[in-house]
């Protein structure tokens, strides 16, 4: 194959017929290569997402270090938050993940894009997997951090940072969807930023970030069983405290779960909704 | 065949007809303009036959595939600059080149070559590995049109390729436009720069208000409107009366006694005879001579007016543009039609 491309002009090889599969990997690598090189070009966006997260952990866990160590297993609040930490960074880095994508819709870049012989899919797919590459460098960062500064360990061991880094791509699958969908449905970034800002600190306090669901107000409770964040934190915890119940209660398969359930609801309403827009 | 077959197009945003029953053709290796006022729905249409938008009615084909029925084959064999300037400015120009080529499935290993053909076309090379957003207007708009050419297109869609771009970048873009012709690419581009439709095009459709009102080379266009004008004005003596002492003594010359008027009129009725002047029109001392469109014209009357024993003392030759063949078949200016679109179009959308 590779000498019928050498011996093609470039018109005939850009046409040979090739496995879909091939030139899907193409596609998706060019534009996952484009992402890079924005995160690369601009270091310090990766630094700024980094600040709200490492305020968290620094001065709100230590300023309810004392109310929060009765409801913290070992007495270290930071421990207990840490989880709902690396969640809401999840989830911020995800929220945030179409705006590129509505940059681009903006500028006529995407115009562009779905003028060449490209399939849709991979100009979402491409995206997705920059965002949660940052993730994870996120989540890693935050548990250096943790550990370092405030002797936070993960219990479960170097398992258990790859079962954290898992669930918070089963989260971070599902929310990023969801920007991408506000990216294509919204008219303008200005719309995008104010949304933005309107849901994710009620987002934050309406799941088991920052207290357990037990102690929180019958009401409340009820919302923050249907967030998906809640199904996170719940099973990250367990992997960062350990205890007992950890792999036996079937916490983590059924945070697992809901977690999934989530994400195939969000594939099958992005999938309807962009199908139409792109 | 033909690279581009339109027929019946038509495109409805609301109460808006932005395309009505559009019918065109583009010859292979064909450069045609498709030119009209904003609003009058050239986006429209390219922004259909580049497989961005579906048309209400009508059948089109590019580079002999149905832009509904078969959109990735269009795309495939199809190359578009939009009129917004879409560099990432993030990326060099090498890196975004790198990436259009990924989207065209161009091989691996013939990348780097094509890459540097495109940066030496456009004259990129020395800014090739310096990120897009320190490059100029005119850079960015030299980019994109490499990007649009990477898979070596069959076909290439051009709208307003210089709009808002300075007249020496102008005329560098135009350039590499007229060097695609005889490369075996077609290009359909969109205008509403007169000048620009004449400089590069072999046909120009003239577009308003959704529908092509006249399609052909600017030249034929032009020749509809009643071919070019030469003007001329002999040098006479000034009418008695108004007659200043000083220049009577400085025109000793015989031929020169006679007032202007009446040496029009002389040329006038000697010209009138002649079988490339199509019609003729005194204005005081100036004579107008109706011409078929023909570079010839002008020396020939240079020698009938000295046979005449004529002398004159100015000579123009005029030539009218599209300006006047959008008059004509529109009923209303160029510029006039500009600014009555934009109201009409500003509560739907041309893009």
């Amino acid at each position: 194959m590779a000498d019928v491309y050498r011996e093609a002009s470039v018109r005939e090889a850009a046409r040979l017929p090739a496995d879909a599969l091939p030139r899907f990997m193409q596609e998706t690598r060019g534009q996952l290569v484009r992402w890079l090189i924005h995160l690369r070009r601009e270091p310090f966006n990766l630094l700024f997402a980094l600040v709200q997260p490492v305020i968290l952990l620094v001065f709100f866990g230590g300023a309810l270090q004392r109310f929060g160590a009765p409801i913290s297993p070992g007495g270290n609040y930071r421990a207990f938050i840490l989880p709902g930490i690396l969640a809401l960074t999840v989830f911020g880095n995800s929220m945030a993940g179409g705006i590129p994508v509505l940059f681009d819709k903006e500028s006529g870049f995407l115009a562009r894009l779905i003028t060449a012989p490209v399939t849709r899919s991979s100009i979402l797919v491409s995206r997705f997997l920059a965002i949660n590459l940052l993730s994870v460098l996120q989540c890693l960062i935050m548990l250096t951090l943790a550990a370092l500064f405030f002797g936070v360990r993960v219990a479960s061991g170097a398992a258990g940072v790859a079962a954290l880094l898992g669930i918070g791509l089963l989260l971070g699958f599902g929310v990023t969807i969801i920007s991408l969908i506000l990216a294509f449905s919204l008219t303008g970034h200005g719309d995008f930023f104010a949304l933005l800002g309107i849901i994710t600190l009620p987002l934050s306090f309406l799941s088991s970030a920052f207290v357990p669901l037990d102690v929180m107000p019958g009401w409340m409770r009820w919302l923050a069983v249907l967030n998906p964040m809640t199904y996170a934190i719940d099973s990250m915890r367990a992997l960062v405290l350990g205890g007992s119940e950890l792999w036996s209660g079937g916490l983590l398969l059924r945070c697992c779960a809901a977690l999934t359930a989530f994400d195939a609801a969000m594939l099958i309403l992005g999938t309807s909704l962009l199908r139409r827009r792109l | 065949m033909a690279a581009i077959s339109v027929r019946g197009l038509t495109k409805r945003f609301g109460d808006i007809t932005a395309l009505s029953s559009v019918d065109f053709e583009v010859r292979e290796g064909e450069i045609l303009g498709l030119l009209g006022p904003n609003g009058a729905g050239k986006t429209t249409a390219v922004r259909i036959l580049v497989t961005q938008a579906r048309p209400d009615s009508g059948q089109a084909q590019v580079a002999g595939a149905d832009v509904v029925k078969n959109p990735t084959e269009v795309r495939r064999r199809i190359g578009y600059v939009p009129q917004e300037i879409t560099v990432d400015r993030y990326l060099t120009a090498r890196e975004q080149l790198s990436l259009f080529a990924d989207l065209y499935h161009i091989p691996r290993q013939r990348r780097p070559r094509r890459i540097d053909e495109l940066l030496s076309l456009v004259g990129l090379e020395a800014m090739a590995d310096k990120p897009s957003r320190n490059y100029s207007g005119g850079m960015k708009k030299k980019l994109d049109l490499a990007c649009g050419l990477i898979h070596e297109p069959e076909v290439l869609f051009l709208d307003e390729p210089s709009l808002g771009l300075d007249v020496p970048v102008r005329r560098a873009i135009w350039d590499h436009i007229e060097s695609l012709r005889g490369r075996g690419v077609t290009v359909l581009l969109c205008t509403n720069y007169m000048d620009e439709a004449d400089r590069l095009c072999d046909r120009v459709a003239i577009i308003d208000q959704g529908k092509i009102v006249a399609a052909d080379s600017p030249a034929a266009l032009r020749a509809g409107l009643g071919g070019d004008v030469v003007t001329v004005e002999p040098d006479g003596v000034a009418p008695a009366g108004m007659r200043a002492e000083g220049a009577r003594s400085a025109e000793g010359n015989a031929k020169a006694e006679a007032p202007a008027e009446l040496l029009a009129a002389r040329l006038e009725a000697i010209l009138d005879r002649l079988p490339f002047v199509r019609g003729t029109a005194r204005e005081g001392p100036r004579l107008h001579i109706y011409v078929h469109t023909n570079e010839t014209a002008l020396p020939r009357v240079l020698e009938a007016a000295s046979a005449a024993g004529i002398s004159l003392r100015a000579v123009a030759y005029s030539r009218p543009g599209l300006d006047e063949v959008f008059l004509k078949y529109t009923g209303r200016a160029f510029a006039e039609a500009q600014a009555e679109e934009l109201v009409r179009t500003s509560a739907g959308q041309e893009r």
